[in-house]
């Protein structure tokens, strides 16, 4: 491809996301909200395992972390929903952090575990009845739908709010891609790839492996729990038992299907795992797990560089026969 | 003082199905340094076995034997088909396919059986034993049942050679090849036997947190606190572990945080072990080479 | 016919090639010494012939080819190899070490007479039979590695420097011994030394190998007095 006609991909497909809530109905725009808001955990998530190595089976704790900030902000302190979103993304950030600093000295294996137990141990966390006041114990908290604000009514936009939210998504996520893309593809991203690796020998090199790999934690929670808080104000609810370890799980066949260590992935991951189940859904309330579990086999087995990694691939070959 | 002796007793029930659970862990990590995260669906899967022979009007100890079986060959499957070809992979692409094992019996549970809730019979009866009142027969029982699934193990690799070969092959799988020992199948029949030991601990579970897909959830995480707490390369430190932490649950859930924050016990303690003492109380110290 | 015939042999470990096209073979009831220096390939042939490495080329044994197949399956065919370091069970007791050696055999009877003879040969075993093969010195776990090997009953026994780390008191009782299981027992042994003097005066042929090629072979007596093996292999 070249250069031009890359440029002009890119410009239809930002028309096309602008203007996607325009033609499709509510309930799907509602539903493209979601991917926006799984694409920018599945890019958090990829920036600790895929990117760094260190594996996480427990980040739909920080998803939960960052939409009960939201909630909790919203629903007993009475803080307007933009402002949760960067309040989210700071306590997850120090929440992961702070798990990150024990986590250093975990190997992979073990790393998955103590995630693990912390993501299937997340709900009854939430459900203790001490903090019952602030998060509503097992019934949750229903938060209010946000209205499109008024300078677009003035201006003359009209939108509903399920297409005001898409938008409000939109651009965070695009503010958390652009933040990603210029972390991963600099000095951060290289030393991040050099510790998964070759860690040792990243470490012999000068990188602060122990600092990197916190703060890949901490980044990474930070960018799950912004899609928390979003999450939660999209659905305008949460409860304990939509954070199981499940929502973890998914998140892993999310990064995999997508694509590990791939920005782009997150994207092809976050449709995957919005639109999949709902197709599967009307085969059985099981199915979707069932496809999950084989679509996870089948990657690591046949393509374990992702949609992300086929993408690439394909582009390759067309701008090699367009060069022709 | 009763109220806690009973405490202690139960925690030693559950305990023991912990600790059967996190032997079949270390069986499989000894002989490939990994943790099997679908441990506790298979073990699942292999109790909806059971209920479906027993509810199809067999006899509750034909099948408990024949349901040892299924997982048994289970196991031995899973080895072959599913975790030989990534026997070399890295340790990402490994956990993934676990997680992958651990949704897909899960789903198959849900769509063969339903999620609906079910009630799982006990063969012990229903009044308490020898008239004491601490302690149920189902909960002697399954303490009953656990040690003698453990001392069979315990003959298994002490007398026989093919337990020999085994513990071997988990040692030196180079040294074992060469005295003739097919090492192959000796990993699969570690993931059979581990298969079996499991569904014991299952349907000894079952009559007590009941049936259900995602019954095993909490149970796998107490079983990981007792195989790190004993050291997850040791058998025995398991079994010892499995105990402490059931009446750890049980005490620590009855007097001190209350019984809803329960798998936060598991939770501290598998954090605590791995960076207190990361090889368990049993453990060797491992060294990382360059 | 040669017991163990070997043709065009090369292995590799991953991308780089260590064995060259081998050419050499071993005749039944013979000790044959395999020499070369440090890096040469010396232990790569014999994993080479138990399977253990990438093969290309043809290795019979007994007429057979067993280029190939599993190291399980060749060692059941009559191989028993010593590897270097020894290979002990280091958890696991002298005896079930032992028992090991002999797990393709089932019977009973068989083994323990198998049992004895060994101890015949290496008594300090038998002192350390209930002893963790870990905590055994040095001396004894290359006993003990021989021993495991024995208990095969194997035709042929592929010994990969026997001599590391051991006294020269040792390595000539040790050498001794294997002469007689060779003697005794009609088991051909495919010996891979650095010692050279030692191993020539044991082996009734002998090979020189140089960066995974053979370049000189012949009766040990003849290569002995190589001109060119003695300044560079036995130092006088």
């Amino acid at each position: 491809m070249t250069r031009r006609a890359s440029i002009g991909v890119a410009v239809l497909l930002v028309i096309a996301c602008l203007l996607l809530p325009f033609v499709v109905s509510n309930y799907r725009t509602f539903q493209f909200t979601l991917v926006l808001v799984y694409a920018i955990a599945l890019l958090g998530l990829n920036i600790l395992t895929g990117y760094n190595g260190q594996i996480s089976l427990g980040h739909g704790a920080f998803y939960a972390i960052g939409a009960y900030t939201a909630a909790v902000l919203m629903d007993r302190l009475g803080a307007p929903y933009w402002a949760t979103v960067p309040a989210a993304g700071a306590v997850c950030l120090v929440a992961g952090f702070l798990f990150g600093l024990p986590a250093l000295r975990l190997e992979g294996l073990y790393l998955a575990l103590a995630t693990f137990a912390l993501g299937v141990s997340m709900p009854q966390l939430l459900k203790y009845h001490h903090l019952e006041k602030w998060t509503g114990g097992v019934q949750g908290i229903v938060i209010a739908k946000p209205e499109p604000p008024a300078f677009l009514h003035e201006a003359g936009l009209r939108m509903n709010s399920d297409q005001w939210l898409y938008f409000f998504a939109l651009t965070v996520a695009a503010v958390m891609f652009v933040l990603g893309w210029n972390l991963l593809r600099g000095r951060v991203g290289r030393a991040l790839i050099a510790i998964r690796d070759q860690h040792i020998a990243a470490e012999a090199m000068g990188i602060n492996s122990a600092l990197y790999k916190s703060l890949a934690f901490g980044v990474s929670a930070m960018y799950t729990g912004v899609a928390g808080a979003l999450g939660a104000i999209a659905v305008q609810y949460v409860a304990p038992d939509s954070f199981t370890i499940f929502l973890s799980l998914v998140f892993l066949v999310g990064i995999v299907v997508g694509g590990l260590a791939s920005i782009s992935g997150a994207l092809y991951g976050a449709l995957f795992i919005q639109f999949v189940p709902n197709v599967a859904d009307e085969i059985s309330k099981a199915a979707p797990w069932a496809i999950f579990g084989l679509f996870l086999i089948g990657f690591v087995y046949l393509m374990p560089t992702g949609v992300a990694g086929a993408v690439r691939m394909l582009l390759v070959r067309f701008t090699r026969k367009g060069a022709k | 003082m009763d109220a806690f002796i009973h405490q202690v007793l139960s925690g030693l029930a559950t305990g023991g199905i912990y600790a059967s659970l996190a032997l079949a862990l270390v069986m499989i990590y000894q002989v490939t340094h990994l943790v099997n995260f679908a441990q506790g669906e298979m073990a699942m899967f292999s109790t909806y076995a059971a209920w479906s022979l027993i509810n199809a009007g067999m006899g509750y100890w034909p099948a408990f034997l024949l349901t040892v079986l299924f997982a048994f060959a289970l196991g031995v499957v899973i080895e072959r088909v599913v975790i030989r070809p990534v026997e070399d992979a890295p340790v990402l692409a490994i956990v993934v396919i676990f997680i992958a094992l651990l949704v897909i019996l899960n789903s198959a549970t849900g769509w063969i059986y339903s999620y609906t809730i079910k009630t799982f019979p006990s063969p012990f009866p229903k009044e308490p034993l020898f008239g004491n009142t601490y302690v149920s027969s189902h909960e002697l029982g399954a303490i009953g049942v656990t040690l003698v699934v453990l001392v069979l193990l315990y003959v298994f690799f002490r007398f026989t050679p093919l337990g020999l070969a085994m513990r071997a092959v988990a040692q030196n799988p180079e040294s074992s090849r060469l005295v003739g020992i097919r090492v192959g199948w000796m990993l699969a029949l570690g993931w059979g036997l581990a298969a079996a030991v499991g569904a014991v601990a299952g349907m000894m579970i079952a009559p007590i947190v009941y049936l259900d897909p995602n019954m095993m959830g909490g149970i796998l995480l107490y079983a990981f606190a007792a195989a790190l707490l004993g050291g997850i390369e040791s058998p025995f430190g398991a079994v010892l572990g499995g105990f402490v932490v059931g009446v750890l649950e049980n005490v620590l859930g009855a007097y001190v945080i209350g019984n809803d924050l329960k798998l936060s016990v598991a939770l501290g303690l598998i954090i605590g072990v791995l960076l207190v003492r990361p090889s368990g109380f049993f453990g060797r110290v491992h060294v990382t080479r360059v | 016919m040669a017991l163990l015939e070997v043709k065009g042999l090369h292995a590799s470990y991953g991308p780089t090639r260590v064995l060259h096209g081998m050419n050499f073979a071993i005749d039944e009831g013979s000790i044959t010494a395999v020499l070369g220096a440090n890096g040469a390939g010396k232990t790569t042939t014999l994993r080479a012939l138990c399977g253990m490495v990438k093969t290309e080329g043809e290795v019979r044994f007994g007429g057979a080819r067993i280029d190939g197949r599993l190291t399980e399956d060749i060692v059941r065919l009559g191989i028993a190899h010593v590897p270097d370091g020894r290979g002990t069970f280091v958890n696991l007791t002298t005896e079930e070490n032992l028992r090991l050696g002999a797990y393709t055999h089932k019977d009973p009877a068989a083994v323990e007479s198998d049992l004895e003879r060994v101890f015949g040969y290496f008594p300090r075993l038998k002192e350390r039979l209930r002893q963790q093969a870990g905590t055994l010195s040095g001396g004894e776990q290359q006993m003990l590695a021989v021993s495991r090997a024995m208990m095969l009953r194997p035709r042929l026994l592929l010994l990969d420097e026997p001599s590391f780390g051991l006294a020269p008191l040792l390595v000539r009782e040790l050498f001794e011994i294997m002469r007689t299981v060779n003697q005794r027992e009609r088991v051909s042994i495919l010996l891979v030394e650095q010692n050279a003097a030692m191993a020539l005066d044991l082996a009734d042929h002998a090979y020189l190998i140089e960066t995974g090629r053979v370049v000189l072979s012949g009766p040990a007596d003849e290569i002995k007095r190589d001109d060119a093996v003695r300044r560079s292999y036995l130092g006088y």
